[in-house]
C-alpha cells in the first residue's frame, strides 16, 4: 500500500483543522481551556483516593532510621566488592549477597550536585528557593550519596564540590526520620 | 532466530494540555487512526500492548484494565507494560517479543496518558515516585532530579545554559509543522534563558509541556507485513536496561542505562558503528539537556560531545544526523507514554519519506528511537529500518 | 518451531499476615536468593530478563518498578514490569524466550498488604471513576453481583461455595508456607457476617504478604541445570470487558478464550481428562468452582455438588488447589497466579512433602485479577 490515505476516522469527533500537509494527517482530541472548568462547560467529576500506607521499614533502613535518631549516619559494608554504602541496603546489588556489617559514618560530605528550586513538590512558588542537592557522605565509598537540603548559606553561593556538615534536630526532637537532619550547612 | 517484525500503520492524537476525551477515548481514537492507515480492522490484530505510566496521573488503580476496551482488547490477549518513563519506546520492543516469539501474527501497540486528570497539578503526583522513607519526608519535588542531573551533566562536562537552549530551541521550531504539536510557536536562545527558573539550572523552556494524548502502532510479522503494506518499516533492534534504584549512588552525568539498552539493540540490529550506521534519531527529551545526554548514551557522539554537534549544526533537520525532526516530546508535548511511542511514529514515516513538511533533507534507511524514565535509571531503544 | 520451555526454579517466603520485620525489598531478595539457589543459578552472570509484576496503588509508590532491580540481582539488566498477575508475567518471559534471543528469564511478584491501610480505598480506585465511583459502593458488591448470577444459572448454592473454602482452608493446614490455613466448618458459615450477599466474609481470601520468584528456561538451557525441568506447555491470557455494564456475570468467557490459547499450544483436546491436578483462582469461593467451568474441567449443574461429594479434595478424582489457594495461602495480588504456580511445580516436581499425590504429571494452572477486572491468565503444564 502507498502513502496512507487520509481518511476520515468514522466517529463523531472531528478534527478541529482543516487537513494538515503533514502526518498525522487528521490528529484529533479536543483541547479544553482553563475558561471551559471554571465556566462549567464541561462536566466534570472529582474523587479524592483514600489510598494510605503504613510502610515497613525493614532492616536495613530501620536501623538506619535508628542511627538517624541517635545523631548517627550509618552504612554497611560488602566484603566482596569493598564498598560502604548508603543509604543501607540488606544485600550488595552488584555482588548480589547479603551485606557484610554496619559502618558508622561521618556527619560530614561533598556536594556532588545541587538545584535551586523556586516551586514546591506540589508546585507552589516561593520566593527563596529550596536547595536539594546529592551529598556524598564523608567515609562512604566514592560517589556514595543521599539526597537531602542545603541551609545556612547564601543560595547564590552553593557550588559542587563544597564541604558541608549535617544540622540535626535537638536529639530531644528526634523521631528516627530523614528529616532528624534539619539541612546541611557549609563547613 | 524468531520472526521479523514490522511496523506497519500508526495513528496518534493531538497532543493537547487538557483532553475533553477519556483516556479510553483518546486511545480508541488512536488506535482506529492507525488500523485506518494500513486498511486494517481489529479482527486481524491478534494482541495487544498497552502502555501507560503511573495510575496517579488518571486517579484509576489498574488503569491498564480500565483502558483496554479503549485499546482494543476486549476479548484479546492484552499485556500491559510500565518502565515509567521508558514505556513509550518500551511498549515497541513488547509487541515486538509478542509478534517474534510466532504466538501472534500482529500486534496493536497503544500507549496514552492523561495527566491533566490530577488536581491541581499533575507534577504534585510525582511526590510518589520517590522512596517513601528516605525521600518523601523531605518532600521533593520532581524537578529537582532533573536539576540536579542537569547540573551534574553541565559541571561535569563544563557547559553553559545557552549551550543546552539550542535543543530547546531546536526542537520546538521543528514541533511547528507537526500537525499534533501542542506547542507551536518559535522559541529563541533567549527566550529560553530568559524564561522563568523553576529549579536552576531548570527553566521553564527548558521543560517538555505536560499533555493529554495516545498514539497507537501497529505491529506485524513477515507475511502479514508484506500482505498489508510495500513499505514496511523493520524492528531491527530492541533494548532496555534497568539500573540500580540507589539513584544518589550513581554519577549523574551519563545514563548508562541507555548505553546498555542501545548496545542490546544495536546487537540485535547488527549496528557495529552507530554514528554511521544511524541516519536519524528520536531521543527522549522531556528537558533539553537529556536529549545531548542520551544523544551520548546512544553513542551517537563521544560523552560530552553532544553539545558541540548540536552548536554544528549537525542534529539540525537539515543536519547531518537529524535528532527530532518531530520537534520531541519539548516542542510535540509529553504525554509520558504516548511521548515515547510518538517518537517511533516519527520515524515511521520519516524512513518511509512521509513525513511532508517535517522530512529531513538526507536520506535515512535507519534510525533509532530511545525513551527513558523511572529515577533515571531505564533506557529504552528501538532500532528501525527499512 | 521454538524450543520448548521449563520451569528451573522456584523460590518463596513463607507467607503471613504481617511482616514487619522486612521491608519489601527484603521480602523479594528473600524469595529470590531461594529461587537462584533452586535453580543453581547466579543472577548477576546468568540470568537474560526479569519481569515484575505490581500496580502501583498497590505498592504506595508511582513507578514502582524503580524499586525492584536490586534485590533480584537485576541491576544494569534486562528488568521490566508488567502490570498484571505473576502468570501475565510468566506469558511475558515465555515470549521473550521464545524469540530465541534469550535463555534464562526470572518473573517475580510479591505482596505487602499489610502495609495499605486502606485496601477497600484503595480498590474504590480501579472502579470507573465516571459510572461506577459515585456510587460508593465497597468493590466486593461486584463479587456479590457475580456470585448472586453465577448461583442463579449454574444451580450452585451458597452452601457449596461455602464447602469449597472449608476444603481449601483445610487443604492450607498441610502447606507450610501458607498464611490463612483454617479448620472451618458449615456451621462457621452461618455466623459469617456479610459482606455483598450472598458473599459472606468467609467467601473472601484474606490478605497475606510474601514473595515468590520463577526462573524460566529454554529447553536447551533448562538441560545444563540441575534441576528437573517442568514443561510449561501452554500460556494464554485474555480480557473480557473491563464495563460493568456489559460483562457476562455468569461466565467469565475470557478465562475460557484464554485457556483455549493454552490448550491449543499444548495440544489438549479434552481438559477434563487431561490434568491430574488444578491450582486455579479462588479469590472469593464461588470463583473457583466459576473459574473450573470456564476452564472445561466441570460442567456447571456439576460443579457445585463435585465439591460436596470431594471431588476436588486431595483424594479427590481430580483435586483443586491442594495448596490451599488464595482462601488458604492468602490473598496476595498480583503474586496470587505466582503463588499457585508455586505449589503446582512443587507437586510436579514431587517435592510437594505432605501435600504430595500420587499422581502429579499434568497440571492447569489460573489467574484471576481480581474485581472489578475481567482479566485473567492459563498456563498448563507437564512433568
Amino acid at each position: 500500500m502507498a502513502k496512507p490515505k487520509a481518511q476520515s476516522p468514522k466517529s463523531e469527533v472531528q478534527s478541529p483543522k482543516s487537513a494538515p500537509a503533514a502526518p498525522p494527517y487528521h490528529p484529533i482530541a479536543h483541547g479544553l481551556s482553563d475558561d471551559d472548568f471554571k465556566h462549567g462547560k464541561v462536566c466534570t467529576t472529582r474523587w479524592t483516593a483514600d489510598a494510605r500506607y503504613a510502610w515497613d521499614r525493614g532492616v536495613a533502613i530501620g536501623r538506619y532510621l535508628d542511627g538517624l535518631k541517635q545523631g548517627k549516619l550509618l552504612g554497611v559494608r560488602c566484603a566482596k566488592c569493598a564498598r560502604i554504602m548508603i543509604p543501607p541496603r540488606a544485600f550488595c546489588e552488584w555482588c548480589f549477597k547479603p551485606v557484610d556489617g554496619w559502618v558508622e559514618l561521618e556527619d560530614t560530605g561533598v556536594v556532588n550536585t545541587f538545584s535551586l528550586c523556586y516551586v514546591t513538590w506540589d508546585v507552589k512558588r516561593v520566593k527563596e528557593p529550596q536547595v536539594p542537592a546529592v551529598i556524598e557522605i564523608d567515609g562512604a565509598s566514592r560517589g556514595m550519596g543521599i539526597m537531602h537540603l542545603l541551609g545556612g548559606v547564601d543560595p547564590k553561593k552553593v557550588f559542587c564540590g563544597m564541604k558541608v556538615k549535617a544540622v540535626w534536630k535537638p536529639a530531644a526532637e528526634r523521631e528516627g526520620a530523614i528529616t532528624d537532619i534539619l539541612y546541611w550547612k557549609p563547613l | 532466530m524468531g520472526n521479523r517484525v514490522a511496523i506497519v500503520g500508526v495513528g496518534m492524537t493531538k497532543f493537547v494540555r487538557r483532553a475533553l476525551e477519556t483516556g479510553k477515548e483518546l486511545s480508541w481514537l488512536a488506535s482506529k487512526m492507525a488500523l485506518d492507515s494500513c486498511g486494517m480492522t481489529m479482527d486481524q490484530i491478534g494482541c495487544v500492548a498497552l502502555g501507560t505510566a503511573p495510575d496517579t496521573f488518571d486517579g484509576v488503580h489498574m488503569k491498564g484494565e480500565y483502558l483496554s476496551d479503549g485499546a482494543g482488547c476486549w476479548g484479546k490477549p492484552y499485556m500491559r507494560s510500565y518502565v515509567g518513563g521508558g514505556t513509550g519506546v518500551f511498549s515497541v520492543a513488547q509487541g515486538w517479543y509478542h509478534v517474534a516469539s510466532g504466538m501472534f501474527d500482529t500486534c496493536l501497540v497503544v500507549c496514552e496518558e492523561k495527566m491533566s486528570t490530577f488536581q491541581p497539578h499533575a507534577q504534585a503526583a510525582f511526590l510518589t515516585i520517590f522512596d517513601h522513607t528516605t525521600e518523601r519526608p523531605l518532600k521533593p519535588n520532581l524537578l529537582w532530579i532533573f536539576a540536579l542531573e542537569m547540573n551534574r551533566y553541565m559541571t561535569a562536562y563544563g557547559l553553559k545554559k545557552e549551550d543546552i537552549a539550542r535543543v530547546a530551541v531546536k526542537n520546538k521550531n521543528n514541533a511547528l509543522d507537526h500537525p499534533a504539536a501542542q506547542i507551536a510557536a518559535p522559541v529563541t536562545i533567549e527566550d529560553v534563558l530568559n524564561s522563568e527558573v523553576l529549579a536552576w539550572p531548570v527553566q521553564r523552556l527548558d521543560v517538555s509541556p505536560v499533555s493529554d494524548g495516545a498514539v497507537a502502532v501497529i505491529l506485524a510479522n513477515e507475511s502479514v507485513a508484506r500482505r498489508v503494506t510495500d513499505k514496511p518499516v523493520w524492528i531491527e533492534g530492541c533494548g532496555w536496561a534497568l539500573d540500580t534504584a540507589y539513584w544518589t549512588n550513581r554519577d549523574l552525568c551519563y545514563s548508562r542505562c541507555v548505553e546498555e539498552a542501545a548496545r542490546m539493540a544495536y546487537k540485535m540490529a547488527g549496528v557495529t558503528d552507530p554514528r554511521h550506521q544511524i541516519h536519524v534519531a528520536e531521543p527522549y527529551d522531556p528537558f533539553d539537556y537529556k536529549e545531548l545526554q542520551h544523544l551520548e548514551g546512544l553513542m551517537l557522539c563521544g560523552r560530552g560531545e553532544a553539545a558541540q554537534l548540536t552548536a554544528d549544526g549537525v542534529t539540525a533537520r537539515d543536519g547531518e544526523l537529524p535528532v527530532c525532526p518531530s520537534g520531541g516530546l519539548l516542542g510535540v508535548g509529553n504525554p509520558i507514554a504516548a511521548a515515547g511511542l510518538m517518537k517511533v511514529a516519527e520515524l515511521f514515516w520519516q524512513l518511509r519519506g512521509e513525513a511532508g513538511k517535517r522530512q529531513i533533507a538526507r536520506k535515512a534507511t535507519r534510525g533509532v528511537a530511545q525513551a527513558w524514565g523511572d529515577l533515571m535509571q531505564v533506557g529504552t531503544v528501538v532500532v528501525l529500518g527499512v | 518451531m521454538s524450543e520448548r520451555i521449563a520451569v528451573v526454579g522456584i523460590g518463596a517466603t513463607q507467607f503471613r499476615t504481617i511482616t514487619p520485620d522486612v521491608s519489601y525489598k527484603e521480602l523479594m531478595f528473600d524469595a529470590a536468593v531461594r529461587a537462584y539457589d533452586n535453580a543453581g543459578i547466579d543472577p548477576r552472570r546468568d540470568v537474560d530478563t526479569f519481569v515484575t509484576c505490581a500496580e502501583d496503588y498497590i505498592e504506595g509508590t508511582s513507578i514502582f518498578d524503580e524499586y525492584v532491580p536490586d534485590q533480584l540481582g537485576a541491576a544494569l539488566k534486562q528488568v521490566h514490569t508488567i502490570t498484571g498477575d505473576g502468570l501475565h508475567g510468566v506469558a511475558a518471559a515465555v515470549m521473550q524466550l521464545r524469540t530465541g534471543r534469550f535463555s534464562l528469564a526470572v518473573v517475580e511478584a510479591h505482596s505487602k498488604a499489610s502495609n495499605i491501610l486502606t485496601p477497600d480505598g484503595v480498590a474504590a480506585c480501579a472502579q470507573d471513576p465516571v459510572y461506577v465511583r459515585p456510587l460508593c459502593l465497597n468493590s466486593h458488591f461486584i463479587a456479590g453481583l457475580e456470585m448472586n448470577r453465577f448461583c442463579a444459572e449454574s444451580g450452585v448454592t451458597p452452601g457449596q461455595c461455602a464447602q469449597v473454602a472449608v476444603k481449601n482452608r483445610g487443604n492450607a493446614l498441610s502447606n507450610p508456607i501458607a498464611g490463612q490455613a483454617a479448620k472451618l466448618t458449615l456451621e462457621d458459615f452461618r455466623h459469617a457476617r456479610p459482606v455483598a450477599l450472598p458473599l459472606t466474609e468467609l467467601d473472601v481470601a484474606q490478605s497475606v504478604d510474601g514473595a515468590v520468584v520463577v526462573v524460566l528456561a529454554t529447553e536447551s538451557r533448562a538441560r545444563e541445570l540441575r534441576t528437573k525441568p517442568v514443561w510449561l506447555t501452554g500460556a494464554g491470557w485474555c480480557n473480557g470487558s473491563p464495563n460493568l455494564e456489559t460483562r457476562d456475570w455468569a461466565s467469565p468467557k475470557y478465562v475460557t478464550t484464554a485457556a483455549a490459547m493454552a490448550y491449543k499450544q499444548a495440544g489438549i483436546t479434552d481438559p477434563r481428562h487431561y490434568f491430574d491436578f488444578a491450582e486455579v483462582d479462588d479469590t472469593y469461593t464461588y470463583k473457583e468452582l466459576q473459574h473450573l467451568v470456564a476452564l472445561g474441567l466441570a460442567n456447571a449443574c456439576d460443579v457445585g455438588r463435585d465439591v460436596e461429594l470431594g471431588k476436588t479434595a486431595t483424594k479427590g478424582k481430580r483435586p483443586v488447589n491442594v495448596s490451599g489457594g488464595a482462601l488458604g495461602m492468602g490473598h496476595m495480588y498480583e503474586c496470587i497466579g505466582l503463588a499457585r504456580l508455586y505449589c503446582a511445580v512443587q507437586q510436579l516436581r514431587g517435592e510437594a512433602g505432605m501435600q504430595q499425590l500420587d499422581k502429579a504429571r499434568t497440571a492447569v494452572v489460573q489467574a484471576w485479577r481480581g474485581v472489578p477486572t475481567a482479566s485473567a491468565a492459563v498456563l498448563t503444564l507437564a512433568t
